[in-house]
């Protein structure tokens, strides 16, 4: 098999692939990296990777295949991270220029997870500085390109993420979904990307954005990719106070068996103006689809979403205020050459060290918790953030899902709405309030435009319901298969 | 003008657990720099808090040792200062749901003299709470350096209502503070080793006026002595001040123990905005009642409770019942010891004196804390020693020649009295023969005693005693030179 | 609520412990500026009585046991430390807090 029809293939074909013998790990492991070396100098999904590192798994993997001691279903499959998860030995930069020469010295509970499972854990992939930005231009390794057209944003912040996909340079990757960053690239990339209920997946190992909000996620060409990656990063980890207890159905075994249609509801709010007539017209067809399955359609109503990003900015900005403290020149981030004294270490290791949007967005979140502002701003946003609860629970009295867009537009270009905030923030509109309720959502391709973007549908489920949320959404990609479409690069 | 001070403390005291307050590293003194590290306590990318669960029932114990009401629900917010001792530059801590609130503190005043009891009096708390220590950073002419090992572990700060007015008052409220932690395996609050740490809040008004003056915050009191020393100077800084018209400004000073004065650090307007909000990382704690009972049940009797049944119960003198209050070990060992032994405050002379006294000579040999867990004398041994005494088995003198060998050897009283054949000589024969011969030996003093001069009948005890290396038991001797005399 | 809409921008910079430029200085004056008034919105929502969101699915007492378990070797430790000496991060001079 030749080594780009390796690459186009999905994780459950090159698991199938592997145990039928058509190729090795170490095969396909080397048909990837020459992948990254061909494509990677136009989209720069990988800030690095470990080809060494990367081999030697493969050759474990293929050792335990002949042994019969296998590990995994993803036994041999390459997977990479966005570098925000720690991986021991392994840098994790954030795309920031403070953690230039970081290395982790342990690895986050996923990468434990995929390493038990066999998976070939491999490079580190682009994103917005610390994941703040829905572009992936805030990288101070400079951005990713949408491999769909080169001139574009592949979204963000886990822009990385979703176009070493798109470009088929690896099958499988995690991002991290703190505002819509995994949804928002999956859909302007043209692959499948999820966000799981908040506490699903342990977040011990991700550098934290906004830590009441951050969520690990798969990526992939297929939703039943998505399924096969989730379930194996699942799982309750007493590393974390806030994963969940709850069990784990064996997502990729429930989409064998088709579901029952169901009944989906449409946010009347969501469906307003600001969205692109192509993006509305991709989303008429897939709800004619669905209806034509026999799913039921119903318009519901989300009053608070014009609320979802003040909420949001308020509280992810304050958290990140106080998490992204630590990166301080002190212990083990970039120290400035120029500091005489304590203050100085702190105030120039930061001032050089972050990118303009971090210190952005931590200046605003130390306003927002700064003495006389608390109860004005953080405070009632987390009381707002309750009422955006409700209404979403209300929601689920009457639909099993939301089907939205996942954003109001395709791929932009380059420098379009950097230099503006809020039509930065504005891109997440229909993301954002998900993670407001904690609850979990998909991005699943459903075409494209004229001039051949990708335009993605999400579907929102209710808390720690995936399983259902996977089969509603395998129900449309297994027939349409908008994500096993190719950019030529 | 007369000026009285008002004082109110915050007290820091590391909780003895096993592992860190947020992540299971052990936690440990005098360990290599940066090896009680993790990625939690260094706050690498990614590391995330989980609670110690005993960290929270200890912080439960103590506030029923000192009467609080004890919180049903309480949180953890995240305050957020740059420091370098502090890995994530925010600490864990507990802002407006503490695990405690209210509650006070039974101190003593010193009394009269060392064996009369001083004036008892309840000080107020506001609240306690819980939260994580940080780093150990040590000062260098050009540079500072930083060691995480402390970093994390749990704190509990105590803060006292302005409810203390004198020097004293500070000394007795930290050393009954300390009673109780201590003796209740709280923590060993060795100020030496940063277990215990006080800062004081500090102000001065005309005395009968009754609303506060100006507090300034005084740090760096790292120990007793230097709470002592630095509240007194303070006190008389603020006196002199507002005796020369000076007006106090609300600061936070600095007690330099080596120069002996205090220097301003911050001013109010330089104060932190720390920036307080509920740490999303972690959950809230729940405190149910039946929790809070089973904690009280394993409550410690309080040393001050203990001290007033000694005196009460076993009417035990109060310089007795002070030396052995301060010391849980040891007030065991002697309630031990009371059980078996005829009489109880003999088991307490014996306990305080001469058994305190081989501890402290045991730990100036070994220079190390001499421990009754390492000491082979027993109470079953002291007790029999006591009895031996009692039933004149043993006379007075002999028992406290024995004692430091049995505290030594671990040997008992009988064994050792066999040993050495130092059993009481109480066989009348015996005796009979050694008093003629003492009559014969000195007739005069015969003759006056006969004469009706009591005293004399001393001297043919003494050369009877002599005679016995001190053995004969002496209601024996009496007896038989009075028969005799009369012949 | 307006003159939220401008902050004290240094004051708020030296509370992130983050050097601007003046530049900077400039640009965010005016973009905070703008977030802020966006943000105002949030001032007209009732919230009478609502309670706060602090987690998306809260749960009480999450511990552990207090089992300790060895620690970073010392090299761990300083693997990624700018400057170190003695087993220990080394900083300027620091004035007592
Ligand atoms: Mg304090
Ligand atoms: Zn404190």
């Amino acid at each position: 098999m030749s080594d780009s029809e390796i690459c186009s293939l999905t994780g459950l074909e090159i698991s199938q692939g592997l145990n039928s013998g058509k190729f090795s790990s170490e095969e396909v492991t080397l048909a990837f990296i020459s992948r990254i070396k061909a494509v990677d100098d136009k989209v720069h999904a990988f800030l690095s990777y470990d080809e060494e590192d990367m081999v030697n798994q493969a050759k474990g993997s293929d050792q335990r295949r002949a042994s019969g001691q296998l590990l995994g279903s993803l036994d041999g499959v390459p997977v990479c991270l966005k570098d925000v998860i720690s991986a021991k030995g392994q840098p994790l930069t954030a795309a920031s220029k403070i953690l230039e020469n970081y290395r982790s010295p342990y690895d986050a509970t996923v990468t434990v997870k995929l390493k038990e499972a066999g998976a070939v854990v491999g490079g580190r992939l682009n994103l917005d500085e610390f994941a703040m930005g829905s572009s992936t231009e805030n990288s101070a390794y400079g951005p990713t390109r949408n491999p769909w057209d080169l001139e574009r944003v592949p979204g963000g912040s886990s822009g990385g993420s979703s176009a070493a996909i798109a470009a088929r340079e690896t099958p499988l990757t995690l991002g991290s979904d703190t505002g819509g960053s995994i949804r928002q690239p999956a859909s302007l990339c043209g692959v499948v990307g999820m966000k799981p209920t908040y506490g699903r997946v342990s977040r011990y190992g991700l550098a934290a954005f906004a830590s009441s909000l951050d969520q690990i996620g798969p990526f992939s060409q297929t939703v039943e990719d998505t399924a096969l990656l989730l379930e194996t990063i699942s799982g309750h980890d007493p590393l974390d106070s806030t994963s969940y207890p709850a069990p784990v159905p064996k997502f990729s075994d429930s989409l064998k068996t088709n579901i029952e249609p169901c009944r989906l509801g449409l946010p009347k709010e969501f469906f307003g103006s600001g969205m692109d007539p192509e993006v509305r017209k991709a989303i008429e067809d897939v709800i004619q689809w669905y209806e034509s399955q026999g799913y039921e359609m119903l318009e519901i109503s989300l009053p608070t979403t014009e609320l979802s990003i003040p909420v949001y900015y308020v509280i992810a900005t304050a958290e990140a205020s106080s998490n992204l403290a630590r990166y301080d020149g002190i212990r083990y981030t970039l120290r400035s050459e120029h500091s005489q004294n304590a203050i100085d270490v702190y105030a120039k290791s930061r001032g050089e060290g972050f990118g303009e949007e971090v210190k952005r967005r931590c200046i605003l979140g130390a306003y927002g918790l700064s003495s006389g502002y608390y109860d004005a701003y953080y405070l009632r946003a987390q009381k707002t953030r309750t009422l955006i609860r409700n209404d979403f629970d209300k929601a689920f009295e009457q639909v099993d899902a939301i089907l939205t867009p996942t954003s109001p537009t395709p791929a932009f270009k380059f420098g379009e709405k950097s230099e503006d905030p809020i039509s930065m923030y504005l891109s997440d509109i229909y993301t954002i309030s998900t993670n407001l309720a904690g609850l979990p959502g998909i991005s699943v391709p459903c075409g494209f435009s004229e001039n051949g973007l990708p335009i993605g549908m999400q579907l929102i489920g209710q808390a720690f319901e995936e399983e259902k949320l996977l089969g509603i959404a395998n129900a449309y990609d297994r027939e349409l298969q908008f994500g096993r479409k190719q950019p030529n690069l | 003008m007369e000026y009285e001070a008002v004082i109110g403390l915050e007290v820091h005291v590391q909780l003895d657990t096993k592992s860190k307050m947020f992540t299971r590293v052990s936690t440990g003194f005098g360990k290599p720099p940066n090896t009680l590290t993790n990625p939690v306590v260094l706050g690498l990318p990614g590391a995330l808090p989980v609670m110690n669960q005993e960290a929270i029932e200890k912080s439960i114990k103590v506030g029923l040792l000192l009467n609080c009401n004890i919180a049903e629900i309480c949180k953890w917010d995240r305050k957020n200062y740059f420091y370098p001792d502090m890995p994530k530059n925010y600490q864990i801590s507990q802002f407006d749901q503490p695990i405690c609130e209210g509650g006070e503190v039974e101190i003593e005043m010193p009394g009269k003299s060392p064996s009369e009891i001083g004036e008892h009096r309840m000080v107020k708390l506001t609240r306690i709470h819980l939260e994580e220590d940080v780093g150990k950073l040590t000062h260098y002419e050009s540079d500072s350096l930083v060691d995480y090992n402390r970093a994390g572990c749990p704190l509990l700060e105590i803060v006292s209502e302005p409810d203390l007015f004198s020097p004293e008052e500070v000394f007795a409220y930290l050393n009954s503070l300390r009673n109780s932690l201590v003796s209740a395996e709280i923590s060993d609050c060795d100020m030496e080793k940063g277990q215990l740490r006080c800062d004081a809040n500090i102000s001065i008004r005309p005395v009968g006026s009754t609303e506060l003056g100006t507090k300034v915050e005084l740090k760096n009191l790292n120990t007793i002595s230097g709470v002592k020393n630095g509240v007194e100077y303070e006190i008389r800084r603020q006196t002199k001040a507002l005796n020369e018209g000076v007006t106090i400004i609300q600061e936070t000073r600095r007690w330099n123990p080596e120069q002996k004065y205090t220097t301003p650090m911050r001013t109010k307007e330089m104060a932190h905005d720390y920036r307080y909000f509920p740490d999303p990382d972690l959950m809230p704690v729940k405190i149910d009642p039946d929790w809070v009972e089973r904690v009280r049940e394993e409550l410690p009797e309080k040393p001050f409770d203990k001290q007033r049944r000694y005196m009460e119960e076993m009417n035990l003198p109060y310089s007795s019942t002070s030396a052995l209050c301060v010391d849980r070990p040891l007030c065991e060992f002697f309630e031990q010891t009371a059980a078996l032994a005829k009489d109880p405050q003999k088991a307490a002379n014996w306990v305080v004196n001469d058994l305190l006294r081989e501890l402290g000579q045991a730990e100036n040999e070994e220079n190390d804390r001499a421990t009754l867990s390492n000491c082979p004398l027993s109470p079953e041994m002291l007790a029999e020693l006591i009895n031996l005494i009692e039933d004149g088995k043993v006379s007075n003198n002999v028992a406290i020649e024995l004692f430091p060998e049995m505290f030594t050897s671990g040997k008992s009283a009988k064994k050792l009295v066999e040993e050495k054949g130092l059993e009481m000589k109480s066989d009348g024969g015996e005796i009979e023969a050694l008093c003629s011969q003492a009559i014969a030996d000195d007739p005069d003093a015969a003759e006056k005693f006969r004469g009706g001069k009591e005293g004399a009948i001393n001297a043919l005890k003494g050369s009877v005693m002599k005679a016995t290396r001190g053995q004969a038991n002496p209601k024996v001797v009496d007896e038989v030179l009075r028969r005799l005399l009369s012949q | 609520m307006s003159e939220e809409s401008s902050m004290d921008i240094d004051y708020v910079a030296n509370l992130a412990r983050i050097e601007l430029t003046s530049q900077e200085k400039e640009k965010f004056q005016g973009q905070l500026g703008d977030v802020l008034k966006y943000f105002e919105k949030l001032q007209e929502v009732d919230v009478e009585g609502v309670e706060p969101t602090a987690h998306a699915f809260p749960r009480f007492n999450v511990w552990d046991k207090d089992l300790a378990i060895d620690g970073f070797s010392a090299e761990e430790a300083l693997l990624n430390a700018p400057k170190s000496r003695n087993q220990q991060i080394v900083v300027p001079k620091v004035v007592e807090e």
